[in-house]
């Protein structure tokens, strides 16, 4: 196993349980967590399989272009994040609620 | 010719960015002065509505246009393009955009918090969506993706309460998971090609790696049909757009939800060459098809079983973003007329959507409700916004002369010339659906009222608003000799692929 297959597939295991559990869990703090594991899994793809020139024999070299693209996507997820606790810290602090509340907890 | 001017030789890329940064500053000049924010606001809204209109009429005249965006060259800088199929979708938004824009004036007029916080964020809005239908690079169209969807989020919760706040959270988890398997999608991409500039991947893709290549179209096309809510992706958008103040509502449905199916269209045209070219290009498009049919029954018979006039209307978006889809058989089997069709649809919901929001909002304000079993005798107090809600549903249902007539009649030539009739059934069936809810609350409207309640006054700019727009819808439909040529600038493959691409494609599906 060559080693940009490695962390491709680290980082998709990543997305699938960043998903399960995003799909599993109501409470939305749990379920921002879950976007964070599942955005550290595509920024980890996007790194680990990046290369140049493809399908060169030339010795993998560090690519700085995806690098770059993935700071801003962790610029993208910081916001969301932030944007998503101060959604939910309001939606508690009126209703006491923290779940969307249509799986029957009220 | 005085046209020229704007067009790529002339002021056209100055237009082209005034289209995205004009917007931008008038936002960030509108959060820190929130005082003039409603003032500067609609100024600036309606000075960008006018760039983007020049700039329609420049890449009619002069053809597309580019630019590099400080100086640097396509495979590291990012490249802007205005081709006929942006033009189009950003002339739609300006006209939407300037009208929600006079109707927020209005409906915003005595609620200070609402007014200081909608205009800084709608502008952003509508930045995010121009970048969006410039931008020529799958990285760059992934930002201005989450821009649009950030923004969307945070004026679905402009109205503050529990159910706005719901629908915002739902709203930001699934346009962030959309948006994370495009992103999926674009990082295994660049592991095929090395690049995200549009024209030099859809080059690379005929020798790309072949299964990652089709992973990675999945995990993108997924993630845009959860953001543009085609079922049974379709749960997150009732309660957003119902929940949300009515130009917020009419933004969401008739502009954001249109982005991210452009984005589909863009890249199955652009990228993908109008099919993947193996066979499972088509058995792609069929799936879309078969999606899109079932949302528009879905969606249509939902709406019809609503009590609430806006979560009646958010219903028939999902319904209409159906025909959007069931466009991609009819085209990829060599009826390239069909894009022409979901686009005249695409532009024609855009703004009789908004339309049905915005005089939706009118009878809320006016009512203090939005029950339809309550609106009667509506039709005496607010002549203008009922006729809007009306005209609003003829092009909704497709009826001539309106731009969904064209639209449905494009999709339904293009099935009955493949023989496809279960295609067409779907299609006449969802505009009689369309018209039996639209009677509904047209109906409930001239019933004469029971009781007399105490009622407010809507200020004539939010009735015009929703009627301009409305006969903008209309409209539309008589102008498919001024829009079809539009739709073919700047296009090789795109809208009307050539003969030699149709042919390959239908060779590739047969094998």
């Amino acid at each position: 196993m060559t080693q940009p297959v490695f962390w491709g597939l680290v980082g998709m295991a990543l997305v699938v349980m960043g998903l399960y559990a995003l799909i599993v869990h109501a409470h939305l703090l749990r379920k921002v967590l879950a976007l964070n594991i599942m955005s550290s899994g595509v920024f980890l793809v996007f790194i680990g399989l990046a290369r140049r020139a493809p399908g060169e024999g030339t010795p993998p070299a560090a690519d700085p272009v995806p690098q770059a693209m993935v700071l801003t996507g962790i610029v993208v997820a910081v916001a969301a994040t932030g944007l998503a606790l101060a959604l939910i810290v309001r939606l508690r602090a009126l209703t006491g609620r923290t779940t969307l509340g249509d799986e029957g907890g009220h | 010719m005085p046209l020229q001017l704007l067009g790529p030789g002339g002021l056209g890329p100055d237009l082209l960015l005034a289209a995205v940064f004009l917007p931008l500053a008038a936002a960030l000049v509108c959060f820190l002065l929130p005082r003039l924010a409603a003032t500067l606001g609609l100024i600036s809204a309606l000075l960008t509505a006018a760039a983007t209109l020049a700039l329609m009429l420049g890449v009619l005249a002069g053809g597309g246009m580019e630019v590099q965006l400080g100086g640097w060259q396509a495979p590291l800088g990012i490249r802007w393009r205005s081709d006929g199929l942006s033009a189009a979708l950003m002339a739609m938004t300006a006209v939407v955009g300037a009208m929600v824009s006079l109707y927020a004036a209005a409906y915003f007029r005595h609620t200070a918090y609402e007014r200081t916080y909608f205009w800084p964020i709608w502008l952003v809005l509508w930045a995010a969506l121009n970048a969006l239908f410039l931008s020529a690079d799958l990285f760059n169209l992934y930002v201005t993706l989450e821009l649009l969807g950030f923004a969307a989020v945070s004026l679905t919760a402009l109205g503050g309460g529990a159910a706005a706040l719901t629908g915002a959270i739902r709203y930001l988890l699934v346009s962030v998971l959309g948006s994370l398997a495009y992103l999926l999608g674009v990082a295994l991409v660049y592991h095929g090609c090395g690049t995200v500039d549009i024209a030099l991947v859809a080059a690379c893709v005929p020798d790309a790696p072949r299964p990652a290549l089709k992973v990675a179209v999945a995990a993108m096309i997924a993630g845009l049909l959860l953001k543009t809510a085609l079922f049974p992706f379709h749960v997150w958008l009732p309660p957003a757009h119902g929940s949300a103040p009515a130009p917020v509502s009419a933004v969401l449905s008739a502009l954001v939800v249109k982005a991210s199916f452009y984005l589909v269209l863009r890249l199955w045209l652009d990228v993908l060459g109008g099919g993947d070219g193996d066979g499972s290009g088509r058995w792609l498009a069929e799936l879309l098809g078969v999606l899109g049919a079932a949302a528009v029954i879905w969606g249509s018979v939902l709406a019809l079983r609503q009590a609430r006039l806006k979560l009646l209307i958010a219903y028939s978006t999902v319904a209409q973003i159906g025909y959007l889809f069931m466009a991609f058989p009819l085209a990829v089997a060599g009826g390239a007329a069909a894009w022409t069709g979901a686009l005249y649809l695409a532009l024609a919901h855009g703004l009789a959507k908004a339309a049905m929001f915005l005089s939706a909002g009118s009878l809320l304000r006016f009512g203090g409700h939005d029950r339809i079993a309550e609106l009667d005798s509506a039709v005496h107090r607010l002549p203008l916004t009922l006729t809007a809600f009306a005209l609003a549903g003829v092009s909704i249902m497709g009826l001539p002369p309106s731009g969904g007539f064209i639209g449905k009649w494009l999709l339904l030539e293009a099935a009955f010339q493949q023989g496809r009739f279960v295609l067409a059934a779907v299609i006449l069936l969802g505009g009689v659906l369309a018209a039996a809810y639209v009677f509904k609350v047209v109906g409930h409207a001239f019933t004469p009222a029971e009781r007399e309640r105490r009622l407010r006054s809507v200020p004539p700019g939010m009735e015009w608003s929703a009627l301009l727009l409305a006969l903008a819808a209309i409209v539309l439909g008589l102008t498919l000799p001024l829009i079809s040529p539009l739709l073919q600038v700047g296009t090789d493959a795109a809208v009307a692929p050539p003969v030699s691409a149709a042919v390959a494609l239908t060779a590739g599906g047969a094998v």
